[in-house]
């Protein structure tokens, strides 16, 4: 940074930004950071009211649902199509990808703000216009997009089929503004990350969540791309008569699957790998022990993120594409399972001869490492292409992919809210209610899903709105029901953590700087940081995670921490 | 063990359905172990490690072989184990996808929204022809015999499933593509769509009508135009 560029930033240090600077048009990355958040966390309660409304009709069929009323077959589809665009697009990656990475990437890497923070601005907004234009496509004549979350034309290319008009369009549009929103946050993180590190903080010294975050980026980066263009293609096939994916004209439905998963896939540990980050940051802070390979954590991450370009049609098994093609990409979807088991024996490693405490955010941590171990081992089952032939479009993938994707949202994510809340809100939240909250979760999540998978088993399909037109799915009923009522339990659940929040924003204990005694450079400042973030840019002596590492009567050492104990000597 | 596991589906017609079914055991043996072990190593070190008055946490970093080895080996092991489960579903794959088995049994197969469309190619074994006869929903076929499908479909993607044969395979417009199943055990078997296909999506269910050879000729002889000589012979549309 150059001597012009800090004595400006230190200027502006200074002057107080107003109102709407402040809190609606703010280019902090911490403000910009909790706007992600409440917009992420509304669109988290509408995701899971479409669970409810999904459960209820089918474990119910055709009683009226509370709270609602009845649910036809074409609205069944719109709340398959939403709850999946919702959590995963709206969810997932404003919590996982645009909260933590914008208020972690900056505070950890000891800088004052995103290298651009106007473009930060800029994506929150074209994200809050997707989110608005999304939220406006479940109220258009015709209703919402109903063809679900993949898309997959020709039912969604053509409105005859589905009945949807603009819904269809208005969600292809909302995509397609999402991505455009968090292609330009990628852009930040990574020029960020790369040129604003503290001086001493070199890319080993980085926390592993940073790597996570990048990595994601990248992959996010990467992938995006076709995806954008197959939309506009699909958008071009609805409303200006082309037949990019219309046989009829010569197009292909096909293409639309390989453009759809080659970004569809990566999605996956775009979501997933951050998650991991947020836990990668808690396990050691909680066993008071340096995270298990360091390095080798880092190495697996990017092999995972290079073969996770490789592994997109294991959804195409029988989609009707060469079945030659099915074992290569049969061979690398299995395969993924080393560089994750890697990471997955450096967590439990971790904890070996550690002094673990159970706070919340640790039990957050091991709720999501316990949670995320199941769902990847049932991927093996996926990944095997005969075994798919069965299992394929059956609950037991819908059971499966829960089990990977509620861990890393919602296990990692609450995880890092509840160790963050302190940085980010200046209090401290409940451990009680906190640790309630946790087993409640932890209980009904395997209460819902361990069962679903014998639902699949038995064969039900997916998407389907009513198991009982279907007489050998009849028997699988009572377990259908069992599924819903540990579902709306699970919802309830999560009341506990509202209450919680909002309660612990206004009166929870004040937080110190450092509640957690933890290294790394965002607890070196004061809860909640200042705007700019440090007084001074901090310089960087050491590893993240040097925890008991001396003979000191403490047992962590902050990265900016000048004195060099034994360990320091290593790295 | 076994049978628990064949509790979960339903009862297997299919002549390779037992070996999706071996294969799935298979792989629930090796993740089941993988599960046992990883989880039960998570909660005993939670219950050994945690915090006590006057422990330290070792200083452990593994960022050397001697301790990497504790992770690297375990890795190696699920590595050469995925490789067993890939080389094993090979052939399971190549046997049921690779190629279709010599058939005299040919049905095709068009999904719409939301029926299924079966033509029998009739007394002459052809389509196109004039004693081609065509039903919805109902797919008869000789129970012990290849049976090949020509999937098509009239308008957006489908997905032929026959749970108890083991079978699923996409219907997409533009395409004709070949599946094949042979039925050890004559009954009926649900055929539903697995592949969202709109509003009607929901109850888009056929049946599969698997005869034995006396009951498959009486069949054919009471639906099917009987054969003519010439090609130019009556029949249904």
């Amino acid at each position: 940074m150059s001597d012009s560029v800090a004595a400006h930033a230190a200027e502006a240090h200074h002057a107080e930004p107003g109102f709407w600077r402040a809190y609606i048009f703010s280019t902090d990355h911490k403000r910009i950071a909790k706007q992600y958040l409440s917009l992420g966390l509304f669109w988290a309660i509408a995701g899971g009211l479409t669970a409810y409304m999904m459960r209820w009709q089918l474990a119910y069929p055709d009683t009226e649902v509370p709270g609602w009323g009845f649910i036809a077959p074409d609205f069944y589809n719109m709340l398959v199509t939403m709850h999946g665009t919702i959590m995963v697009f709206f969810v997932a990656m404003p919590i996982l990808l645009a909260a933590f990475g914008n208020f972690l990437i900056p505070l950890m890497i000891g800088a004052r703000d995103m290298a651009f923070p106007r473009l930060n601005m800029l994506s929150f907004w074209v994200f809050a216009l997707a989110s608005l234009i999304l939220l406006t496509s479940l109220f258009v004549p015709g209703g919402a997009a109903s063809a679900g979350w993949t898309g997959y034309p020709p039912l969604s290319a053509k409105p005859e089929y589905t009945g949807v008009t603009w819904g269809l369009n208005l969600w292809l549009l909302a995509l397609a503004l999402e991505f455009a929103s968090f292609l330009m946050g990628g852009v930040n993180f990574l020029t960020t990350a790369i040129n604003l590190r503290a001086p001493g903080m070199t890319f080993f010294r980085l926390p592993l969540v940073v790597w996570m975050e990048l990595t994601a980026a990248v992959i996010f980066m990467l992938s995006v791309g076709p995806l954008i263009a197959g939309a506009l293609m699909l958008l071009a096939d609805r409303v200006l008569g082309t037949t990019f994916y219309l046989p009829e004209g010569g197009g292909e439905p096909l293409l639309w699957q390989h453009l759809f998963w080659f970004f569809g896939h990566p999605e996956v540990y775009v979501i997933l790998l951050p998650g991991f980050g947020l836990i990668l940051e808690i396990i050691p802070v909680f066993s008071r022990k340096p995270i298990f390979a360091y390095r080798p954590i880092i190495y697996s991450t990017i092999v995972a993120g290079a073969l996770s370009f490789v592994v997109w049609a294991h959804h195409q098994f029988l989609s009707g594409m060469d079945p030659r093609l099915a074992m290569p990409f049969s061979i690398t979807t299995i395969i993924i399972s080393v560089p994750f088991a890697l990471i997955v024996f450096a967590m439990i490693a971790t904890l070996w001869r550690g002094s673990i405490t159970f706070s919340t955010p640790m039990l957050f941590a091991m709720g999501t490492l316990s949670v995320f171990i199941f769902g990847g081992l049932t991927g093996i089952f996926n990944g095997s292409a005969p075994v798919d032939i069965y299992i394929h479009d059956t609950y037991f993938i819908v059971a499966h992919f829960h089990y990977t994707l509620f861990s890393a949202v919602f296990f990692a994510g609450f995880a890092g809210l509840t160790y963050w809340f302190p940085k980010m809100f200046g209090r401290m939240m409940n451990e009680q209610l906190g640790k309630l909250h946790f087993w409640l979760t932890f209980v009904f999540f395997n209460a819902v899903f361990i069962p679903m998978h014998v639902v699949g088993l038995g064969g039900m399909m997916r998407r389907i709105s009513d198991p009982t037109q279907y007489e050998f799915l009849r028997p699988l009923q009572p377990l259908n029901q069992f599924i819903t009522v540990a579902a709306i339990l699970l919802l309830l659940s999560q009341l506990v953590f509202v209450v919680n929040f909002f309660w612990s924003l206004i009166c929870g204990k004040v937080a110190e700087r450092n509640p957690w005694q933890a290294n790394t450079l965002e607890w070196s400042v004061p809860s909640p940081p200042p705007h700019e973030n440090f007084h001074a840019v901090p310089v960087v002596y050491h590893g993240p995670y040097e925890y008991s590492s001396g003979d000191a009567v403490v047992d962590w050492l902050p990265q900016d921490h000048g004195a060099a104990p034994k360990a320091a000597a290593r790295s | 063990m076994a049978e628990i596991i064949s509790g979960w589906f339903p009862e297997n017609v299919s002549s390779f359905g037992g070996e999706i079914d071996a294969l799935f055991r298979l792989i629930l043996y090796v993740t089941g172990a993988w599960f046992i072990l990883t989880e039960g190593l998570i909660l005993f070190f939670l219950l050994r490690y945690r915090r006590r008055e006057g422990r330290r946490a070792a200083y452990v970093a593994g960022d050397n072989l001697r301790q990497l080895a504790w992770i690297l080996v375990p890795c190696l092991i699920v590595l050469l184990l995925d490789l067993w489960l890939d080389f094993r579903g090979a052939e399971v794959w190549a046997k049921i996808k690779g190629q279709v088995p010599p058939s005299d049994f040919h049905v095709q197969v068009t999904g719409k929204q939301f029926n299924w469309e079966i033509l029998y190619p009739g007394p002459d074994k052809e389509f196109g022809t004039a004693d081609d006869v065509l039903m919805e929903n109902e797919l008869h076929v000789p129970a012990g015999q290849v049976v090949r499908v020509i999937l098509k479909s009239k308008d957006v993607i489908h997905s032929f499933f026959l749970p108890n044969l083991r079978l699923k395979q996409d219907a997409v417009p533009g395409r004709a593509i070949t599946a094949w199943f042979n039925a050890t055990k004559p009954g009926k078997y649900p055929l539903p769509c697995a592949e969202l296909c709109g509003f009607g999506h929901t109850g888009m269910n056929g049946w599969l009508f698997a005869h034995s050879p006396e009951d498959y000729e009486q069949w054919v002889k009471q639906q099917w135009p009987s054969p003519q000589p010439s090609p130019s012979g009556r029949g249904r549309g």
